[in-house]
C-alpha cells in the first residue's frame, strides 16, 4: 500500500506511546541505573562501572544456564516446527463445525495460564497419581521426573511440546488456507507427487508465517519461567533452572541488584540480537509475499 | 485421507489427555487420588467445586484475575487502534524505529521488568491494584495489538478513506461510523489476544499484587500445605481457570487462525 507522508500521524500514535514509554523506559533507565552501582541500602550506592558486567559475563552458573536455554529453545523449535506443519497439513481443509471444533480443541492449551499447565503435568507426569508416569512405570521404564535430571529434561520438553505446537499448527492452518484452489487444480493436472505440491506450493507460501511462528517460539521459550518452575523448580540439582529462574533467584531470592541488573540486559540484548536477525528475514519475505500476491491475484 | 485423520486423532488425543486427567481429578476425593488410578472417579464429588465457590479468599482471585484482565483488554484496544492505523495509513518521521521499538517490548523477558515495576508502581501508589497489573502487562500486550490490528487495517483498501473525507467525514466520525465496523474481526481477534497473554501471565500478576488484587493463579500455590498438596483442590481451581479461555475462544473461532498469523494471511 502506497502510503502518505504525514507527521501528524503521530498525534494518533501519542497515547500508546505515553503508555507504553511509562512501562518501559522508566523500569529499564532503573535497570541500567542499578547495573552500574554497588547498593547498600536506599542511601547509599557507589558508581561501580562495568564491574558487574564483568562478573556476570564470568559467573559458571549463568553460563550453565545459558546453556541450558539454547539446548532448550533449539530442541524445543526442532520438535515443534515440524510437528506443527504435519498437524496442519492434517486438519480438514473445509470450513465447518467440525474444523471449528477442531480448532478450538487445538488451541485450548494456548488458554490455560501457564502456572496450570505447569501443574498438569505436574500431576500427570507423577508416577503414583498420574497417567503418564504411571504408564510410563508400567511399561518398564524407570521415569521419575523429580530425581532424575533426562526425565526432568523430556517431561520439561514434551510438556512445551504440548503447550506450544498448536500455535505453530494454527499459524501454519491459517497460512495453507490462503493458497488459492486453482495451484492444487494445477498440480492434480500436472500429476504432482504429494511431495512436489507440499515443496512447490504449500511451503513457500507456509515461509512467512513459519518465520513468525519461530520468531514468537524462540522468545517466549526463551524466556520461559513458569511452567518448568511449577513442575520441577528448577531442579533436580539445577538441571531444569532456565535463565529467568536464575535471574529471578538473583534479583528477589538473593537481592543482589547489581549484577542482576547486569544480567537482565545482557539477556535482553540477546533476545534481541536473535529477534532482530528473524525480524529482517521476515520483513524481506513480507515484501516478496506481497509481490507474488499482487501477481496472482 | 483416513492416515490423516488417524493421525489427527492421535494429535488431539495427546492434546486432551492431560486436560481430562485433570478435570477428572477435579471430581475425585483425594483418598481416591492417592490411593488408586482410576480412569473415571468412583465417588464423583463436587466438594472441591463448592469449597471454591463458598470461600471469598478463593473466588476472589477470578474475580481479580477478570478484573485486570478486562482492563488490560480495554487499554489495548483503546490506544492501539489509532497507533495501528497511523502505521498502516501514513509515512511519519521514525515510523520504522517506532515499530520496531514497539515490538522489541514484547522481546523482554518479563523477569527483566520484575523488581523496577515493583518499585516503580510502588512509588506511584499503584502497587497491588488491579490497574498496576493491566498497565504492566500492556507493555507486553500492546505491540502485539499493534502488530495485528496493523495487519487487518492494511487489508482494507485506503479508497474507503478517501471517499470518505471526500464526502465530508471527518476523522473521528470515519473513525469509529465507518472504519471500526469494518475490521471488527480484527478488533475481535485483538482482543482475544490481549485477553489470552494477560490471563495466562504469572510471574508480573503475582510480583504486583498482595492482597486486594491477587490473582487466582497466585492463589493457587495455597494448596500446598504442611499436610501435603491438596490434589483435588488444586485441579478444580486449575479447571476453572481453562473455563474463560474456552468461552472466548468460542467467539472469534473463525477468524482465530487468522489473528494467529498476526492478520497477515
Amino acid at each position: 500500500m502506497n502510503k502518505v507522508q504525514n507527521n501528524k500521524a503521530w498525534w494518533l500514535i501519542l497515547p500508546m506511546f505515553a503508555l507504553v514509554a511509562f512501562s518501559a523506559i522508566i523500569p529499564l533507565m532503573t535497570v541500567v541505573n542499578y547495573s552500574v552501582q554497588d547498593i547498600f541500602d536506599q542511601n547509599t550506592a557507589y558508581f561501580v562501572g562495568v564491574e558487574w558486567y564483568q562478573e556476570v559475563l564470568r559467573n559458571e552458573r549463568l553460563h550453565d544456564s545459558l546453556l541450558r536455554q539454547f539446548i532448550f529453545s533449539f530442541s524445543i523449535l526442532a520438535i515443534e516446527i515440524p510437528l506443527g506443519i504435519l498437524v496442519a497439513l492434517m486438519m480438514p481443509k473445509t470450513a465447518g463445525w467440525k474444523t471449528s471444533l477442531t480448532l478450538i480443541l487445538l488451541a485450548l492449551p494456548l488458554l490455560i495460564p501457564w502456572n496450570v499447565v505447569g501443574t498438569i503435568w505436574q500431576v500427570f507426569a507423577r508416577g503414583d497419581i498420574g497417567l503418564f508416569g504411571w504408564a510410563m512405570n508400567a511399561l518398564g521404564f524407570e521415569y521419575n521426573y523429580t530425581a532424575n535430571a533426562i526425565d526432568a529434561w523430556l517431561t520439561v520438553v514434551l510438556m512445551d511440546v504440548w503447550h506450544w505446537t498448536p500455535l505453530v499448527a494454527l499459524l501454519c492452518y491459517s497460512g495453507l488456507r490462503a493458497i488459492p484452489d486453482a495451484y492444487y487444480q494445477a498440480a492434480k493436472i500436472d500429476r504432482a507427487s504429494r511431495w512436489a505440491v507440499f515443496r512447490y506450493i504449500q511451503f513457500p507460501r507456509l515461509k512467512a508465517v513459519l518465520i513468525i511462528a519461530v520468531l514468537l517460539r524462540f522468545m517466549d521459550s526463551f524466556m520461559i519461567y513458569t511452567e518448568p518452575f511449577v513442575l520441577t523448580g528448577g531442579g533436580p540439582g539445577n538441571a531444569t533452572t532456565f535463565l529467568s529462574q536464575t535471574l529471578t533467584q538473583m534479583a528477589i531470592g538473593q537481592f543482589d541488584l547489581g549484577p542482576a541488573a547486569a544480567f537482565s540486559l545482557i539477556y535482553f540484548l540477546i533476545v534481541l540480537l536473535v529477534s532482530w536477525l528473524f525480524f529482517t528475514s521476515l520483513s524481506l519475505t513480507d515484501k516478496d509475499q506481497l509481490k507474488q500476491g499482487s501477481a496472482s491475484s | 485421507m483416513i492416515k490423516k485423520r488417524l493421525g489427527l486423532l492421535a494429535y488431539i488425543l495427546f492434546v486432551l489427555l492431560p486436560i481430562y486427567w485433570l478435570i477428572i481429578m477435579s471430581f475425585k476425593t483425594n483418598e481416591e487420588i492417592l490411593g488408586s488410578l482410576t480412569l473415571w472417579p468412583a465417588n464423583f464429588t463436587f466438594d472441591n467445586y463448592i469449597t471454591i465457590f463458598t470461600d471469598p479468599s478463593w473466588y476472589m482471585g477470578y474475580v481479580n484475575s477478570i478484573t485486570y484482565v478486562a482492563l488490560n483488554m480495554v487499554i489495548t484496544l483503546l490506544v492501539a487502534l489509532p497507533a495501528a492505523y497511523a502505521f498502516s495509513r501514513y509515512k511519519f518521521i521514525g515510523d520504522k524505529h517506532l515499530f520496531f521499538w514497539l515490538l522489541s517490548n514484547r522481546m523482554a523477558p518479563p523477569a527483566v521488568f520484575l523488581l523496577p515495576f515493583f518499585q516503580l508502581y510502588s512509588s506511584v501508589g499503584l502497587f497491588d491494584t488491579h490497574l498496576a497489573v493491566a498497565l504492566a502487562h500492556c507493555l507486553f500486550s500492546i505491540p502485539l495489538a499493534v502488530w495485528i490490528l496493523e495487519g487487518f487495517m492494511s487489508g482494507v483498501p485506503k479508497e474507503i478513506d478517501e471517499t470518505a473525507y471526500i464526502d465530508g467525514y471527518s476523522f473521528g466520525h470515519f473513525f469509529i461510523k465507518i472504519f471500526i465496523p469494518m475490521i471488527r474481526s480484527g478488533i475481535g481477534v485483538t482482543a482475544f489476544f490481549s485477553f489470552m497473554f494477560s490471563w495466562v501471565e504469572l510471574l508480573l500478576a503475582r510480583t504486583l499484587t498482595s492482597v486486594d488484587a491477587k490473582p487466582i493463579s497466585a492463589i493457587m500455590t495455597r494448596t500446598v500445605s504442611a499436610s501435603g498438596i491438596d490434589w483435588g483442590l488444586l485441579a478444580a481451581a486449575g479447571v476453572l481457570t481453562i473455563i474463560p479461555g474456552v468461552l472466548v475462544i468460542w467467539f472469534v473461532r473463525n477468524h482465530v487462525a487468522k489473528g494467529f498469523a498476526l492478520g497477515r494471511v
